[in-house]
């Protein structure tokens, strides 16, 4: 059995595009919030985390502001744009099609 | 709006970098704190949860590349981390840099000025309306003695050029140009000019799209013999009066006949070129006579294609009617066939040869000089192995390596393209000032497209370059380079055999460049040292006009003639004065065909025989020491009604009067007065034009009265003939002081302006020649310290154990000898082929001309040599202890 934060390929844009959908966030609690709604499973690398945050900056997907975090500290929380909703969308309907897909295959045999 | 949002961060990224950079490590900070706070929640102490931490970060320098690399812009920033790098490591090496780049701004300086004339010359579009569809037609004749020169476009008949244009229809229009020359003079007579000018049918302008910048063009009904409209063109207009557009509607003197100013032509229209200063309509001024002819050849014709026609098929149309013309014309000289031209190649005539051949040499050398460069730039990957290893070692790719390389080169070639503009900028305006031949030289500028051109060359030569020297020294075996004792020269070796394979190619191609230079020089030397067949030294000459209102009838334009002839005769300095219709090297002065009384008919389908024509006084073949061979040279009787005799050359009388003498016999000229001419004496060939075949030459008596225009006087004098030129004019001036005088040059001069051209283009390879040959001894010089620099310790050896100096000094020499024969041979063989391309543009010489082949040869060896001993005798100097403790 592989590592349970194996992350299928080009999906981690999907997550973090639909944790930020209900409000912004910091590259800290989103990692936390990905490993805890995936019931501790997903568990994303800072490796992957802060590039991947930063691609979708670039892109217009998200937009970050500098703000006060929980603890008082200036933190840098990601917010989705408007282009960003469009794109979760597409991609969400993407995954769905994409994991039934796959679901067929494996429950197939 | 997301790409506006795009846009905005993309600006933001770019300007505020740093500060992006900062905020980064701030956001990676925050979240290994939380991360800590996390795991001292959990128990940890606070260094445990430290560690743990940055544990579970992972490598934060690789994360902080990772996340920055996601930024935009990663590639510029790429390229100016390699451009700050290259900068570095070239200005600590100034003299290479200097060098290199001092070499490139001449290479492409010089290849870009060619270009930029090129493109003028031949292939930018003329300023019409869409030049696209407009084509020159000529007249081509089939015989073999027309097309021996491989250039067969015979000027167009008048009433050629009528019928094409009434009976074919495959283009849209005709228009016919003829040469033609005025003295100008105010209403008032004042201020006589001699001046170019062209006489153009009345619908040239609106078929090429011209209109007049102030006035009008030509009408129909003005296109006629005794027309007298007249445009001017802007530079005349501007020059001679002030600018004053109350000129158009007035009048000026042609010739002494009043003219009415009708235009001006617009100042950017300098066809067929920038020294024509007025137009009259074409058939304005024509002798009568001449116009329904078919084989007076005077005319050029342009046209103007139908959209739908193909260029074939209308002209087809027009070989049928001239071929019919042919037919018609029994004997006399009109054409069989119409050859079309490119009205570019038109204008370029005699130049578009030479400049091809000076854009291939300039090519040759860029060649040269990029090569140059990469040799120096292999040296320099030799000496930095080391540094390159181990880049290499750390993780460097091979592609990053290149890149940086290649950046270096790119810099050398921008700075040395940069310097090349500058310089193209002043060798361009020097080249169109310079080469008289070239057309449309105002029109020749540096401009956008050239700055392209010049972009281009400098990326080309930047590759050129900087590739191979690139790929050589970042391959696999760098690393071996580490392993490496310091002593072994082994890893060197595959770099000194690609120097040594580089400088032979650079030298090859030197060879070829000194080739084609000596060749055409010697081609040169050839036209120069030609000998005339009449005296060159010690004569001035000068053309004068008379105006044909003044000279009205024989008797005067004689007392005129005689007159002046007298007072110079009578000149202190003169020894003798030839007056005639043009001199022996001064250019073809008009041809006739004749008939011989006393032979059988032609055969049906044979052509008339065709003769140069001239006039000249009875004095003019003495003066210009023409030797008589038989019979008698012109008297003074020889005069108005009396004048029917004539005077032929010795080809003429080789070539019509084989086996028998030709005094006494009787020549008819069809077209000059349809009279009988008796022969009385035969005189030495002269060349019409240096480099061209001797042509027959008939001589009229110019007493007989009729020859007013183009006049020319050859006078010779015991010194320089300069110092006369002034009393003779004021002679003139003393007879008619309303006379201009032009062209006044001494004969030598005057030969050497027809040679220009040849001379240009001659010097100008051997300079571009000389050059490369510098770059290659350079080239040499380099290769071969290098190499002496590499086996120091190896030499060092050899003389501690016992080898001479002599051995130590041939074996350095050999070595360095050994590419420049490979290059001498290999470039040899490729001139056997480069030569036979300039074939054409030698005269006098064989393109395997073995004292050229010889020269060259030794030259190259000579320099060779010279820039093998320096190094060679410094390694045969080397004190064997010093090299042995050097490393």
């Amino acid at each position: 059995m592989g590592k349970p934060n194996d992350l299928v390929q080009g999906t981690l844009d999907l997550l973090i595009l639909k944790t930020l959908r209900l409000e912004p966030m910091h590259g800290w609690a989103i990692g936390k919030r990905i490993q805890q709604v995936s019931g501790e499973v997903l568990q994303v690398q800072q490796g992957s985390l802060y590039p991947a945050l930063h691609r979708l900056e670039q892109q217009g997907w998200i937009k970050a502001k500098w703000a006060e975090s929980e603890t008082g500290r200036q933190a840098k929380f990601y917010s989705l744009t408007g282009a960003g909703r469009g794109q979760l969308e597409k991609e969400t309907a993407n995954w769905a099609r994409l994991s039934a897909a796959i679901d067929l295959i494996v429950t197939e045999a | 709006m997301r790409w506006f949002a795009q846009l905005q961060m993309r600006i933001q990224m770019l300007v505020r970098r740093t500060a992006a950079m900062v905020r980064l490590d701030d956001e990676l900070r925050f979240h290994v704190d939380h991360q800590i706070e996390e795991n001292i929640a959990a128990g940890m102490s606070q260094e445990e949860a430290h560690y743990a931490a940055m544990r579970v970060f992972g490598n934060p320098a690789l994360l902080r590349d990772q996340a920055h690399s996601a930024w935009s812009w990663t590639s510029l920033e790429l390229l100016l981390r390699d451009v700050r790098y290259a900068v570095r490591t070239l200005i600590r090496t100034p003299g290479f840099s200097l060098i290199s780049v001092a070499v490139m701004s001449l290479c492409i300086g010089a290849t870009t000025s060619l270009f930029t004339v090129v493109r003028s010359v031949l292939l930018r579009p003329l300023p019409f309306r869409d030049p696209g569809h407009l084509v020159m037609l000529y007249e081509h004749f089939r015989d073999s003695r027309s097309n021996q020169e491989g250039f067969n476009y015979n000027t167009v008949a008048p009433a050629d050029y009528s019928d094409w244009r009434a009976q074919t229809h495959g283009f849209e229009d005709m228009a016919a140009i003829r040469y033609w020359q005025f003295n100008l003079t105010g209403e008032r007579g004042e201020l006589p000019e001699e001046v170019k000018a062209r006489g153009g049918s009345w619908n040239l302008f609106p078929m090429l799209g011209v209109p007049a910048a102030i006035g009008r063009t030509f009408t129909e009904s003005e296109d006629r013999l005794d027309g007298t409209a007249v445009m001017l063109t802007w530079n005349l207009f501007e020059r001679r009066f002030a600018g004053d557009a109350s000129i158009v509607g007035r009048q000026v003197h042609l010739d002494g006949k009043p003219y009415t100013v009708v235009g001006v032509l617009p100042q950017w229209f300098t066809y067929p070129d920038a020294k024509v200063q007025l137009w009259v309509p074409y058939l304005s001024g024509l002798p009568p006579d001449i116009v329904p002819h078919h084989d007076y050849h005077f005319s050029t014709v342009v046209a103007r294609l139908r959209p739908d026609v193909s260029l074939a098929r209308a002209l087809s149309q027009v070989e049928a009617v001239q071929y019919r013309l042919h037919s018609e014309n029994l004997h006399a000289p009109v054409a069989e066939d119409v050859a079309p031209r490119s009205i570019n190649d038109d204008l370029a005539r005699d130049v578009k040869k030479p400049l091809l051949i000076l854009m291939c040499a300039v090519a040759c050398m860029l060649l040269i000089g990029c090569l140059n460069v990469a040799n120096l730039l292999v040296a320099r990957g030799a000496a930095r192995q080391r540094e390159t290893a181990i880049r290499g070692a750390l993780g460097a790719q091979r592609w990053t390596l290149i890149r940086g390389q290649l950046t270096e080169s790119l810099l050398i070639c921008l700075a040395g393209g940069g310097g090349g503009v500058l310089l193209s900028l002043a060798a361009t305006q020097w080249m169109a000032s310079t080469w008289k031949d070239l057309p449309n030289a105002v029109g020749i500028h540096v401009d956008g497209v050239v700055l392209g051109f010049a972009c281009a060359l400098v990326f080309l030569a930047a590759l050129l370059a900087g590739l191979l020297p690139a790929i050589s020294s970042t391959g696999k075996a760098v690393f071996a380079t580490l392993q490496a004792a310091s002593r072994t020269t082994s890893g060197n070796l595959s770099r000194a055999t690609l120097r040594k394979t580089l400088l032979t190619v650079e030298i090859a191609v030197t060879v070829v460049l000194l080739i084609g230079a000596g060749l055409l020089l010697r081609s040169f030397v050839r036209l120069r040292s030609t000998d005339l067949g009449c005296v060159t030294g010690n004569v001035l000459t000068l053309d004068l006009s008379l105006p044909a209102q003044k000279y009205g009838s024989p008797e005067k334009v004689n007392a005129f003639n005689e007159a002046l002839l007298e007072k110079l005769r009578a000149l202190p300095g003169a020894r003798a004065v030839a007056l005639g219709s043009s001199l022996p090297g001064e250019g073809y002065g008009g041809d006739d065909v004749f008939t011989i009384k006393e032979h059988p008919p032609l055969k049906p389908g044979e052509l008339l025989p065709d003769a140069l024509i001239r006039m000249a006084e009875p004095g003019y073949f003495s003066a210009l020491q023409i030797p008589l061979l038989t019979g008698r040279f012109f008297t003074s009787d020889d005069r108005l009604d009396h004048a029917g005799k004539i005077i032929i050359s010795d080809r003429l009388a080789r070539q019509f009067f084989p086996g028998e003498n030709p005094v006494g016999k009787t020549i008819h000229v069809p077209a000059y007065k349809d009279a009988d001419y008796e022969i009385v004496g035969v005189v030495g060939d002269t060349l019409w034009q240096v480099g061209k075949p001797v042509e027959p030459t008939m001589y009229w008596p110019i007493l007989e009265g009729s020859l007013v225009r183009g006049i020319s006087l050859a006078i010779r004098t015991d010194s320089d003939p300069l110092a006369i030129s002034v009393p003779v004019q004021r002679q003139i001036a003393a007879l008619d002081p309303a006379l201009p005088v032009s062209d006044v040059l001494t004969l030598q001069q005057a030969i050497g302006d027809s040679l220009g051209n040849a001379s240009f283009s001659a010097k100008l390879v051997l300079a571009f020649a000389s050059l490369s040959l510098l770059l290659a001894a350079v080239g040499l010089f380099g290769v071969l310290s290098y190499l002496v620099a590499q086996r120091t310790s190896e030499i060092g050896i050899r003389v501690a154990l016992g080898a001479q100096r002599e051995q130590v000094l041939r074996l350095v020499l050999l070595d360095g000898l050994r590419p420049a024969l490979f290059g001498l041979v290999f470039g040899l063989a490729a001139s056997m082929g480069a030569a036979r391309l300039i074939q054409s543009m030698l005269y006098g010489t064989k393109p395997l001309d073995p004292s050229v082949f010889a020269a060259v040869s030794a030259t190259l060896l000579l320099v060779a040599a010279v820039a093998c001993a320096v190094p060679a005798w410094r390694a045969s100097r080397l004190d064997p202890m010093q090299a042995l403790r050097m490393e």
